[in-house]
């Protein structure tokens, strides 16, 4: 069940001019957040913006005993929303509704996880991989962007135990180009050995990474971003179409079925 | 004088609401979304989203476009029809103890007639709102609800079909909507409710094209109020059956505004959406204005706007 809190922002950290890390305080979030899951949040209280816009949650911040106390989103600046977290202060208030949505089913080892990010889609991979630590599960991020100055927390998931595959479209780390390219290499290399995909990034890439998951009989899921209205089922805005088993498809509500799904069952448009 | 509670309970039709606030059509599912989150009693009732006799896919993405203090939506009527909502989904509902109000569409006069007998015969609905002004639709609804003939005539039919109180759901798209209001009454209607959204158009100008998929959809929220306001006032004052106020409510004032307007109960959606756990602060607000001005019922707020000169 969710619950909505004004959020107090407790560190503004700038990655770069477009990408920010928010910390907000909201221990009742971050208490019951599963991997995958996502927030609604609307800074300020005016009309503009109206409406609450979704973010993966990216880390759970703890107390050194361990309590939860927080979360952290990973935001773009890409419009009005967006603009005003990269502007927050420390001591702003947000208002934070969540946790929403389902997450990820995460795999038990020895079955590896491979993450597969493409840009600010890395931002529900942090609590996914504390996750997959505390089964035990090997993971690797997949991770693309335009350049090595658009990767973020490579250190952060380095330390964390994850094995890194980095692409970028100018070539300036890992493989020149997507990320599908050390993803399908890897995939090849890796017969007999149990791997889930979880992707999270730019439709194209969620489309591409879950094709040569299908190709090479690999389970994928994706989580999409929709424009959403509500995040409750209220409103019917932020529907995927997903086959229907008889060559179509039906719409559903990726804000409480998804917004993870099995990528195999979307229809890509 | 002893402090009292105010009685914020209202009459619609043979209805009787505990309170005044109403979850509106196409903004709160069919309820059971909201179950967990909060207890659907403390609502005056709520709306379910609109229901054909059969099942519709609804239009593709993108279904929303956020304007300035407001939204444009084209959901396309998505909904589970008739049978499946009587058979999966209002057993769940009468669970919650809810005050459901059914909204009704067709695509025929026939239609509206024959979604509304079968949702007589189920148990657990309060009443049906006739869905005659969904902009976004092609067939059926807003050819109803733009013409005074075709809103008398499908009133009239699903009168004839039901015992259940009758809310037609009027639009905002017409130049005297309270001639569709008198319409209403006329055939039989036990209240009318408006408004619906206002035909609206939103373009990406990098691409010229629609910013959602259908072309033009719906405008809500904020941004429509003080139209909304206007024809509530006006069709207040052309017909004795109650009207239920809406569009753009987001804080007890508003809420307050529609009321002294002439509304005797409001709907809420696009609020909402921005926050679902609005009706409480909603409710606190309204006792509260109440208890200041010590009115007694908030049915004595209703349509006291004073329009004389100072």
């Amino acid at each position: 069940m969710p619950v909505d809190i004004r959020a107090r922002v407790l560190s503004n950290a700038h990655l770069s001019p477009d990408y920010n890390v928010l910390s907000l305080a909201a221990p009742e979030i971050a208490a019951t957040c599963q991997p995958g899951q996502f927030v609604m949040v609307k800074p300020g209280r005016g009309t503009d913006p109206l409406l609450r816009r979704p973010f993966s949650v990216f880390e759970v911040l703890r107390d050194t005993a361990g309590v939860p106390t927080g979360i952290t989103i990973l935001s773009k600046r890409i419009g009005v929303t967006t603009n005003l977290l990269h502007q927050a202060a420390e001591g702003d208030l947000i208002d934070c509704l969540g946790p929403l949505g389902q997450p990820f089913a995460l795999v038990d080892p020895p079955a590896e996880a491979w993450m597969v990010a493409g840009g600010v889609g890395l931002a529900p991979f942090a609590t996914v991989l504390e996750a997959l630590n505390a089964k035990g599960t090997p993971a690797t991020l997949f991770y693309g962007a335009r350049s090595a100055a658009d990767l973020f927390y490579l250190d952060w998931f380095r330390d964390r135990g994850a094995r890194l595959a980095l692409a970028t479209e100018d070539g300036s780390v890992g493989d020149k180009g997507r990320i599908t390219i050390p993803l399908e290499r890897e995939l090849t290399a890796a017969t007999g050995k149990a791997v889930t995909l979880y992707a999270c990034g730019p439709e194209p890439m969620l489309e591409a990474v879950s094709n040569l998951a299908t190709r090479y009989g690999r389970r994928c899921e994706v989580s999409v971003e929709r424009i959403m209205g509500c995040g409750m089922g209220g409103c019917y805005s932020c529907v995927v179409p997903l086959k229907d088993g008889k060559g179509g498809h039906h719409f559903v509500r990726s804000c409480i079925n998804g917004p993870v799904f099995d990528g195999a069952e979307i229809v890509w448009e | 004088m002893g402090v009292t509670t105010p009685d914020l309970s209202v009459q619609i039709g043979s209805l009787r609401l505990a309170n005044p606030l109403i979850a509106a059509s196409g903004c709160f599912g069919y309820g059971l979304e909201y179950a967990s989150t909060i207890d659907l009693r403390t609502l005056g009732g709520f709306v379910t989203k609109g229901l054909f006799m059969t099942e519709r896919e609804g239009h593709p993405p993108e279904r929303i476009v956020e304007t300035p203090s407001g939204m444009i939506n084209a959901i396309g009527l998505q909904g589970i029809g008739v049978h499946r909502f009587i058979n999966e989904r209002l057993p769940e509902i009468r669970k919650t103890g809810a005050t459901t109000i059914v909204n009704i569409c067709g695509t025929s006069i026939d239609e509206y007639a024959e979604v509304a007998r079968a949702l007589s015969q189920a148990e657990g609905v309060a009443a049906l709102e006739l869905n005659i002004s969904c902009p976004n639709i092609k067939e059926g609804g807003i050819q109803f609800g733009c013409h005074l003939g075709g809103t008398f005539d499908v009133v009239s039919a699903v009168r004839k079909a039901t015992h259940l109180p009758i809310i037609p759901k009027l639009t905002p798209n017409v130049t005297d909507p309270a001639s569709f209001a008198k319409a209403s009454e006329d055939a039989g209607a036990d209240a009318v409710s408006l408004v619906n959204t206002f035909l609206a158009l939103a373009i990406d100008i990098e691409t010229r094209k629609p910013a959602i998929s259908n072309g033009m959809g719906g405008l809500s929220g904020p941004a429509i109020r003080p139209i909304a306001v206007r024809m509530t006032y006006e069709c207040a004052k052309a017909v004795k059956i109650p009207v239920i106020g809406m569009g753009g409510i987001a804080s007890a004032r508003d809420v307050l505004e529609f009321l002294i307007a002439g509304a005797a109960a409001v709907q809420v959606g696009t609020a909402n959406f921005v926050d679902p756990f609005i009706w409480s602060k909603l409710l606190a607000g309204l006792t509260d204005y109440l208890t200041r001005h010590q009115i007694a019922r908030v049915a004595d707020l209703v349509g006291t706007v004073d329009f004389s000169k100072h």
